[in-house]
């Protein structure tokens, strides 16, 4: 059977990751290089760069880490984040990512996930979803809305229509981010991920609110997930990923144990 | 000199990555004379049958495949390639290249699985186990519990079990890994399988496959 992926994210700002890091071993905490090798030989099962590098000067930087990067790592990894056009997903898939992921490009232009399936294969297409919680109404039956800009904007889209939306232009994966419960440890959205995962024949990936282990047992056997990703949890030290599978396998979920 | 094969499948360079991380020379190629001159063929592929077969013909690859076949000089097929290997596909309802006697199916549709009784994704993307039922020499030192990165839709189902050497499972029992001669081929992704994908690539480089004719 598949195990349950743990997928590691690193946020990279102008080709430095973002976050705070603590590291044992002798890695330098910013380069999102480096970190991506460390998760890598500690277990991680796939690894995502968010690039939210603000100006498009910046683009090649992020070129050139994911060329760096995929010489030096050897599991899939997949790279967000102002993914705009064909081209850009061209540029990012040549460079050695895996999946590229597409989140308000998508909103505001459906096609791109129909062109980018065509292109490259449904497999190497991610849509990436920012999601919050609201009253139900007639234009939101799912009582959550899809958000973009970071979050900032509301679309009127509901969450549910758009992930089976997606999945019919041949999204190839789903990575869900609860806006709610992003970065207050306190778990994942169990009740969306559940909703989603359940109505949507492609894999989906819960992210945001995971602070303790449990979180990812909840979210991967409770509300279905099929990968969990984790940021804090391990950038901060406060786990290792080797804790956080050890834990998963004694509770029976099935996860990579060997790497 | 190790030849990549060369056709639009894509997931080309990530191979020849992992080779150089190993220390071993490669070259992505579809020269006739540069496959047929190599030490060992690796022939790797995500996408479509039908058009990757129409891409090998196209080129004269798919008669080049054979004859290292012949020749027995090492084949790796990879996902796709090992796929194009066989005789024919569902995907499209694909001629194949016929090195290897069987054909390429779909996963049945619904897959259950038989445990929990869930309905399972297709494609079948992910890190799962290959059970070994025979030792093979690119499989030599591999951990019994180790994974690899896998995504398909579609299967091999060789003609005759002695070409089968490693079984996976998901909501059904598939073929992974074949072997028959100086051929071996897995339908998951040893590049992207972390350390013991490269052992199997790094093993292959080393093979040194004989008493065959």
């Amino acid at each position: 059977m598949l195990s349950k992926r743990i997928v590691v994210c690193l946020d990279v700002k102008n080709g430095r990751t973002t976050k705070g890091i603590k590291f044992k071993n002798n890695v330098d905490v910013g380069d999102p290089v480096e970190m991506a090798k460390v998760y890598y030989e500690e277990g991680a099962d796939e690894i995502v760069f968010y690039d939210i590098t603000a100006s498009a000067e910046y683009r090649n930087i992020m070129i050139d880490v994911v060329e760096r990067v995929a010489q030096q790592i050897f599991i899939p990894f997949s790279v967000g984040g102002g993914i705009r056009t064909l081209d850009d997903m061209r540029q990012v898939l040549l460079a050695g990512a895996e999946k590229v992921s597409v989140n308000t490009a998508a909103v505001l232009n459906p096609k791109i996930i129909e062109e980018g399936a065509k292109a490259f294969g449904s497999q190497c297409v991610v849509l990436g979803m920012d999601v919050k919680r609201v009253e139900v109404s007639d234009k939101i039956p799912s009582g959550y809305e899809i958000v973009i800009h970071g979050g900032r904007t509301y679309t009127g889209i509901d969450a549910l229509w758009w992930a089976k939306e997606a999945e019919n232009l041949g999204a190839g994966e789903i990575c869900l981010n609860s806006i709610d419960a992003d970065g207050t440890r306190e778990g994942y959205e169990l009740s969306l991920t559940k909703m989603i995962s359940e109505n949507v024949s492609i894999p989906v990936i819960a992210s945001g609110g995971a602070g303790v282990p449990e979180h990812l047992y909840d979210v991967l056997t409770k509300a279905k997930a099929d990968a969990a990703l984790i940021a804090s949890m391990v950038h901060y030290g406060t786990y290792s990923i080797g804790e956080i599978k050890r834990y998963l396998h004694d509770k029976g979920v099935k996860v990579r144990m060997v790497w | 000199m190790i030849a990549i094969i060369d056709y639009k499948a894509g997931n080309l360079t990530s191979v020849k990555r992992a080779l150089d991380h190993l220390g071993y020379e490669s070259v992505i190629t579809s020269d006739p004379q540069e496959v047929l001159g190599a030490d060992r063929v690796i022939f790797p592929g995500v996408g479509a049958a039908a058009s990757a077969m129409a891409d090998l013909k196209n080129t004269g690859m798919a008669e080049v495949l054979k004859e290292v076949y012949k020749r027995n000089i090492p084949l790796l097929g990879i996902c796709l390639g090992t796929q194009i290997i066989f005789e024919r596909s569902e995907e499209g309802d694909t001629e194949c290249l016929g090195i290897l006697p069987g054909t390429v199916k779909a996963f049945p549709r619904p897959l259950i699985d038989p445990q929990t009784q869930d309905t399972l994704k297709v494609p079948h993307m992910g890190w799962n186990r290959v059970k070994l039922i025979k030792k093979h020499p690119v499989f030599s030192d591999i951990d019994p519990q180790a994974e690899f990165y896998f995504v398909h839709s579609y299967h091999p189902v060789p003609e005759y079990t002695e070409l089968i050497y490693g079984i996976t499972e998901y909501g059904i029992k598939f073929v992974s890994v074949v072997a028959h001669r100086g051929v071996v081929a897995t339908q998951f992704h040893p590049e992207k399988s972390g350390r013991p994908g490269l052992k199997i690539l790094e093993n292959f480089c080393q093979w040194r496959p004989y008493n065959v004719k």
